[in-house]
């Protein structure tokens, strides 16, 4: 076992600390407290031209007190978690309490909806705490070195750069919930570049990437083949080109789709809805997406990026179907934003280190469809296929969405040539309702995840449609 | 120990603190990094307290603090990198800290580190007394007032958010080449945010003001900087949004308000010309200084040393003082913003410009505040030259693509210009250009040069910093539009 591991007695040790911080406050005079201890570590490592660029060890501790008194709050946050300065800190958040207004929702959850039992979603894999700087920079080595072989179009590189992150989180309140658990985390990413002389007035760079990433270190791709794909994927976007403004269908890849997927929660969850922030209030139960649409969220999938055993209230974590083939059901709520709408929390509770918990996502999936993406791409004959997306423009209060965007232009159901500088836009209660194809490809390297996907018409502004 | 009413504000490392650092210990520190090797090592030591109150139906619905105290170590050898960093300030945890740095450089010798220096820095954001050590209920009387005058502004107003957050930090560096900074930078931010609603939900939008800066409680003394004025005016963006229009999609002039828009600027051509990407070659300003990049009228300017703007540094996080650095000049490149070990690259001096996020990460080029200066038409002259076109003047952000120069720039607040005149309001859209292009096409600068007010904050590489922007009324001759209406 290495130093960087985190062992089950570590996980226990956090949480007795979180349970001592929660008498403390107590002792203090607080009425209930909530902490949360995390304890992490991470190894990154960085080859660029065949050369080590970076090498970044470290580890960290952070402890996040809330406190609650005579309705009032305060949450706060330290890294120092000697006792002597626990003790200080917990007095001090008490103190700091007064400054809050009474607000009789804002309490812990009844104890009876704490979690009991905590279910074991496999979340940690000793391998990955033992690579050593050495191994890592030899995997970034060897992918950097086969995208660079794999085109000699690639004429620089952003480098190579294999990362892990290892943690432990644990919780108590008064209440009566504690529990802790721990989880891995290892990513590798190359970054190609080549020069793109297409227009002389203007000379451009044209980057791209390929990554693997997974909780369990024999579960990643192989280095090399990460690294062909980077290259794959870069080289095919030389000579990008604007193309004219019109309306069309869009086809989203899955690296970029799942923004999409993830902009579906920024409107579906219990504080947009009582903040006034969605445009989706008052639309549960009804269809706001076409039928192909279903997506959910599953905090208890073994092995997944976004699985957890318990919420950021202490609740059970559990699946939410958001949005079931079109139909939007009860949107994600963690304790405070459910009673606000007066009902009960679904379990979805995120909580970070230094602030109140609000509702998050585990793993935000939407379910595949049936067709392939070669399918879908045939069948849409002329359009484009989107690779990435840039900006932020998208009004949750409104639902307008305009995004800059990247890909390549389909035509006679085949990706035919590069496509820059353009900006995709629909109004994103229509772009939901307008998906007319959903793909088969899921993959679940990442928390929020999707298949290829089509929506039937978006308006794309470029250049004048007269040019 | 770190305690979160911070009095005296000193942090642990200062003199007369718990783990005070003189230049005896922070050298034998240095050597440690460079034990294994290496061309150079630095320390920096990071002390911050934080405190945010937040106020929403009308009640304090949250109060925060937090403490953080770290030490980050760096080792360079060549164009390497070795960092690590520890939160616990013990010469054995700080010592095992240098040597995982220095695992980077592993053979070869180091020179022996030079006894530190106090470097000389300016004082650009002199506060008599940091905001966060100031009384609390000042600071939720200003929440309940702009909370009042944006319920005041008009009847459809029917939710209201305002925050303050504040923060006060205090870095050390000490570099293995005599280097010793030390500064203590405050930071406040006031914003408001306010939903307008009619048919009794079946329409609503939203507006946001906020501002702030390296000041004291000062800030809300000056004029439409107060409270009220940031509620009334979030609250009359949600209103004028009400009626918006569909935007135009396609190619068309594009008129840019002062002060705010400089985001596009940031994006457009300041990341660009970070020189990192440029040492690197990945930048598509690799190789041009000296060249046209930009019209003749385009001068832009990253300068960290505007008094208490939201991007200025007394000295950056590798404990060089902050400078004004010209970028572009009538059009044509001629510098970038550096970090140690690009102007290393270069053979330059260091700009001023390596910044970090906080004590978890290594320096790299950022810019500070970064300007467009102004020229010589009227704002009024500038609408009134446009057939048809786009008036932009709120915006939530942007992004670029270092490489191929893409960038887009996201409207909250924008208009459609007919025939001269500001006419519907439009909803919210993307503009999107490429970086040299687009300044080429900046072909009128108004003589209303504006410094936005402190909300702006950047992100690279998952590192944020705070940052300023400026610029004067610009026209666009040709940009694209990205709304839903072909």
């Amino acid at each position: 076992m290495s130093a960087a591991s985190i062992t089950p007695e570590l996980v226990a040790h956090l949480v007795q600390t979180a349970e001592l911080a929660v008498d403390l406050a107590k002792k203090a005079g607080a009425d209930d407290a909530e902490v949360i201890v995390r304890d992490g570590s991470e190894l990154t490592a960085k080859i660029r031209l065949g050369e080590p660029e970076l090498l970044q060890e470290a580890s960290s501790r952070g402890l996040g007190l809330r406190v609650f008194k005579d309705g009032r709050r305060a949450v706060t946050y330290t890294s120092d978690l000697r006792r002597a300065s626990l003790e200080a800190f917990a007095i001090e958040t008490v103190e700091l309490a007064q400054l809050s207004e009474p607000d009789e929702l804002n309490k812990l959850p009844d104890p009876s909806e704490l979690a009991r039992t905590l279910p074991d979603l496999d979340l940690y894999d000793d391998h990955v705490a033992r690579v050593d700087a050495a191994w890592a920079l030899a995997q970034c080595k060897a992918g950097e070195k086969a995208a660079l072989a794999h085109d000699k179009r690639v004429t620089n590189s952003e480098g190579a750069t294999w990362s892990r992150t290892l943690g432990a989180t644990a919780f108590a309140t008064s209440g009566g919930f504690a529990g802790g658990y721990r989880g891995s985390y290892a990513s590798f990413v190359v970054e190609p570049l080549c020069d793109d002389p297409s227009d002389p007035e203007n000379p451009k760079k044209r980057n791209g990437f390929w990554w693997t990433a997974n909780r369990f270190l024999d579960e990643l791709d192989d280095a090399e083949a990460v690294g062909i794909e980077a290259t794959r994927r870069t080289v095919a976007t030389l000579g990008a080109r604007k193309i004219a403004t019109q309306e069309c269908a869009v086809v989203f890849d899955p690296e970029c789709g799942r923004s999409i997927v993830g902009t579906v929660f920024s409107v579906a969850n219990g504080s947009a809805f009582w903040r006034k922030s969605s445009y989706l209030i008052g639309r549960e139960g009804t269809l706001v997406a076409s039928e192909l649409v279903t997506i959910e969220d599953d905090p208890l999938i073994p092995r997944a990026p976004g699985s957890k055993p318990f919420d950021g209230d202490g609740l059970p974590t559990r699946k939410n179907v958001v949005v079931d083939r079109g139909v939007l059901r009860p949107v994600l709520c963690d304790v405070y934003s459910g009673r606000k709408l007066g009902r009960p929390s679904t379990g979805s509770a995120g909580r970070g280190i230094g602030g109140n918990p609000g509702p998050t996502t585990s793993n935000l999936i939407m379910r595949p469809g049936a067709s392939t993406k070669d399918q879908i791409l045939k069948q849409t004959g002329r359009g484009l296929y989107v690779t990435s997306m840039m900006g932020f423009g998208f009004n949750p209060v409104t639902g307008d969405f305009s995004r800059g965007a990247q890909g390549f232009w389909i035509e006679g159901g085949e990706l035919t040539f590069p496509v820059s500088e353009i900006t995709i836009s629909c109004n994103f209660d229509e772009l939901l309702k307008r998906i007319d194809a959903v793909g088969d490809d899921l993959d679940l390297r990442s928390s929020t995840a999707c298949p290829t996907f089509r929506v039937s018409a978006m308006t794309v502004a470029g250049t004048d449609a007269e040019a | 120990m770190p305690t979160l009413v911070p009095a005296p504000l000193g942090a642990p490392f200062s003199q007369g603190g718990e783990n005070a650092i003189d230049s005896v210990l922070a050298t034998r520190l240095l050597s440690e990094a460079l034990s294994a090797g290496g061309d150079y090592a630095d320390l920096y030591f990071e002390y911050r307290v934080t405190a945010d109150y937040s106020y929403e139906e009308e009640q304090v619905k949250t109060v925060g603090r937090g403490v953080s105290l770290g030490l980050g170590v760096r080792v360079t050898k060549g164009d390497a990198t070795g960092y690590a960093y520890t939160e616990d300030l013990s010469w054995e945890r700080m010592a095992h800290a240098a040597r995982t740095a220095g695992q980077i450089a592993a053979g070869g010798g180091a020179p022996a580190p030079v006894d530190a220096n106090p470097i000389h820095i300016p004082d650009l954001y002199p506060v008599a007394a940091p905001s966060i050590g100031t009384s609390a209920q000042e600071k939720l009387a200003l929440l309940r007032t702009a909370d009042a005058a944006a319920r005041g502004y008009d009847k459809r107003i029917a939710k209201v958010e305002a925050s303050f957050v504040e923060q006060i930090k205090e870095v050390l560096v000490v570099t293995s080449d005599g280097r010793w900074a030390r500064d203590v930078q405050p930071l406040l931010r006031f914003g408001v945010r306010a939903v307008a609603e009619v048919d009794g939900g079946a329409r609503r939008q939203a507006g946001s003001s906020g501002g702030g800066g390296r000041y004291g409680m000062d800030y809300f003394a000056q004029a439409s900087k107060d409270a009220a004025a940031h509620g009334r005016e979030a609250a009359r963006i949600a209103i004028a949004m009400l009626d918006a229009k569909d935007a135009p999609a396609g190619e068309m002039p594009v008129v840019l308000a002062s002060g705010d828009s400089g985001i596009l600027l940031h994006e457009a051509v300041g990341h660009g010309l970070e020189a990192d990407f440029n040492r690197k070659q990945t930048s598509n300003y690799s190789g041009q200084i000296g060249k046209q990049v930009a019209s003749t009228l385009c001068t832009v300017v990253d300068d960290g040393t505007v008094p208490s703007s939201r991007g200025t540094i007394n000295v950056d996080d590798e404990g060089f003082a902050s400078k004004t650095n010209v970028l572009i000049e009538n059009g044509i490149l001629v510098g970038y913003m550096h970090d140690r070990l690009s102007a290393k690259h270069f053979g330059i001096e260091p700009t001023g410009n390596g910044r970090r996020e906080s004590f978890r990460a290594m320096p790299l080029p950022r810019m500070t505040n970064t300007q467009l200066l102004g020229g010589s038409s009227s704002p009024d002259e500038i609408i009134a030259s446009v057939k048809r076109g786009v008036y932009a003047k709120r915006f939530s952000g942007g992004q670029v693509n270092i490489s191929n120069g893409d960038f887009v720039f996201s409207l909250t607040e924008s208009y459609l210009i007919e025939d001269g005149k500001i006419t519907a309001p439009l909803k919210g859209v993307n503009l999107i250009g490429n970086g040299p292009d687009v300044l080429r096409k900046v072909d009128m600068l108004g003589n209303d040069y504006e410094l936005s007010d402190g909300i702006w904050t950047c992100g690279k590489d998952g590192q944020s910093v705070p940052v300023g922007v400026g610029t004067p009324t610009v026209r666009i001759s040709k940009i694209t539009v990205g709304g839903t209406k072909a």
